[in-house]
């Protein structure tokens, strides 16, 4: 199934809003979606018979650098019966001076393999997945301080009196 | 651990972790397995809530091997970054550094340019490093289940790939070797009759180990059974490679996307098919293992044919002729994936089209999502079958931990 065909399926379930823009990339062309309906569109996407998209291959967080002050999980599905791809992406603005994160809704009750992939961006970029189950760091330990992947993240100096 | 604020409605609430400690019963007892547990195979972590012998639940913890691979490339040139990728999955490190290889040659679109040498002489050391990991992951899971001499049969034939890929590269695991638009060096002269006779010497050594091993009722009764995986939970967590395959699904990268020179070279791909029990078992997840092994050695085969024939060595071939001056990929999101020992390695990379430098990688690392199938398929089992389905997983914490 083509990429105008999936886009088609999406506009006729959602309406044309749900599309934000699309990204013409050389080798890969992305989606972008609207933030707010993103799970609903990754559960469509899986069930629809037309796409099944069944494989969440990849999830990632994205800081896109303090200038942009944008925030982005891309999203990368296979179907496995019909192996076809898709690259979904969504982007969320934030000023980094606010506390709280920028918000995302989770696709984990879709594809369980999200769980892993948010909990992971959640603790290296810094991005909060609503309705996650067990929203905690993965690879760092719980009480480190702020997100290594963004583009101001400056390293602690001591972590238990050991120098980082 | 604190509880959790969410960031909409600001109400706090607990995570699923919270509340499997919270709730666990005063007949339980909550016991720590590693970080230094030799049944880890590294340093994993795992806290299970047991009932006597039964596992209730487990809860991994990971991190302990932590180097953010990911920050160091967004740091790095392209060429730079190959080293931090051999260390990943530190078993396989020819397979890593040619995904990344030809993620960034496919941005590039430099990967039709490549000749013909070269992209043979990358599958052909791919294909040796690929035995290599699965020797050590059948060797490693005959010691969990308690077998001690499959472990040093493994290791010897394991020795003389070791050797010949230092031979070519200079390095006994951490290569380096294969580049973005080339190779480090040529093949060795001699190469390929060496690996010929390898290959000659350790066919009939597979025979072996499946009389000593897999055929073996001991380990049957061990593995035959445990730790099912059934396909559409698979499917879910994201499984890939012989985790996958072993649960009854044909799903190869090479075969389903077709990359490098895999859709010229003959080979099957091995699937569980619950000869011993169910399909999807710690024996399946085995098995699949031991035919790739054979798959591999077919593979070694073929490109050796074509080393020696039409692709010889000549004189004025030179490996890093086609290395490209500076790597500077068109602005564009790329994820690229290949199928590595373990399963479906992927890297995504965000270029601005004007720097040497990444904006973004991020590495999808198989282990990783085999492993967060295990608390779902480690529930009312006994202790020492979590070693089992451990070993059956064969994660790498290199590649787990970044």
């Amino acid at each position: 199934m083509s990429f105008e065909e999936i886009k088609d399926i999406l506009i006729e379930k959602f309406g044309a809003e749900v599309i934000v823009r699309e990204e013409l990339h050389v080798n890969q062309p992305t989606l972008v979606i609207l933030p707010e309906k993103i799970a609903e569109v990754c559960l469509e996407l899986r069930n629809n018979e037309k796409t099944y998209f069944d494989y969440l291959d990849c999830l990632s967080g994205i800081d896109y650098g303090v200038e942009e002050n944008m925030f982005g999980v891309a999203y990368h599905l296979t179907s496995i019966p019909y192996k076809h791809k898709l690259a979904l992406k969504v982007v969320r603005y934030h000023d980094r001076s606010r506390e709280e994160l920028p918000s995302i809704p989770s696709v984990s009750s879709v594809w369980r393999t999200a769980e892993w992939h948010e909990r992971e961006a959640f603790d290296l970029v810094g991005i909060h997945f609503e309705n996650h189950p067990d929203l905690r760091r993965v690879l760092l330990p719980d009480d480190w301080e702020g997100y290594p992947l963004r583009k101001d993240y400056k390293a602690q100096e001591y972590y238990h009196g050991i120098k980082v | 651990m604190e509880t959790l604020t969410s960031a909409v409605t600001g109400k706090t609430y607990k995570t699923r972790y919270e509340k499997l400690i919270a709730e666990a019963q005063s007949t339980e007892m909550i016991l720590n397995m590693g970080p230094q547990h030799p049944s880890t195979h590294g340093v994993l972590r795992l806290e299970l809530i047991t009932d006597g012998e039964i596992v209730k639940e487990v809860i991994p913890h990971m991190g302990y091997l932590h180097r953010c691979f990911e920050k160091h490339a967004e740091n790095l040139t392209y060429q730079q970054t190959i080293p931090f990728a051999d260390r990943m999955d530190y078993l396989a490190s020819m397979t890593n550094a040619h995904t990344w290889v030809m993620g960034v040659e496919k941005m590039l679109g430099i990967e039709k340019e490549i000749p013909r040498r070269i992209e043979y002489i990358r599958v052909l050391v791919s294909e040796l490093n690929r035995i290599g990991s699965h020797l050590i992951a059948l060797g490693t899971y005959g010691i969990d289940v308690g077998a001690f001499t499959p472990f040093l049969w493994c290791f010897r034939d394991r020795e003389h790939i070791m050797n010949m890929l230092e031979w070519a590269s200079g390095s006994r695991m951490l290569y380096n070797y294969i580049w973005v638009g080339g190779l480090f060096y040529d093949l060795p002269v001699g190469f390929e009759e060496r690996c010929r006779e390898f290959v000659n010497y350790f066919k009939p050594k597979m025979g072996e180990l499946n009389e000593l091993l897999t055929d073996n009722q001991i380990f049957i009764s061990r593995t035959a059974n445990v730790g099912i995986l059934p396909l559409d939970v698979a499917i879910s967590y994201g499984c890939s490679g012989p985790m996958l395959r072993a649960s009854g699904l044909k799903w190869d990268l090479r075969r389903v996307d077709g990359y490098s020179v895999y859709p010229e070279l003959e080979f099957d791909v091995p699937i569980g098919k619950g000869e011993m029990g169910t399909t999807g078992d710690c024996w399946d997840r085995f098995k699949v293992r031991v035919d790739e092994i054979e798959q591999s050695l077919v593979i070694i085969e073929q490109c050796l044919d074509r080393l020696q024939s039409d692709l010889k060595r000549t004189p004025d071939f030179d490996p890093r002729a086609k290395l490209p001056k500076k790597i500077i990929p068109k602005a564009q999101e790329f994820y690229f994936r290949a199928e590595s020992p373990r399963g479906e390695l992927g890297y995504y990379f965000i270029t601005d089209g004007k720097s040497e430098i990444p904006k973004r990688v991020k590495a999808r690392a198989p282990s990783f999502h085999n492993l967060s199938v295990i608390s779902e398929i480690s529930r009312g089992i006994l202790i020492a079958d979590v070693v089992a389905i451990i070993g059956s997983i064969d994660i790498v914490l290199g590649e787990l931990d970044r």
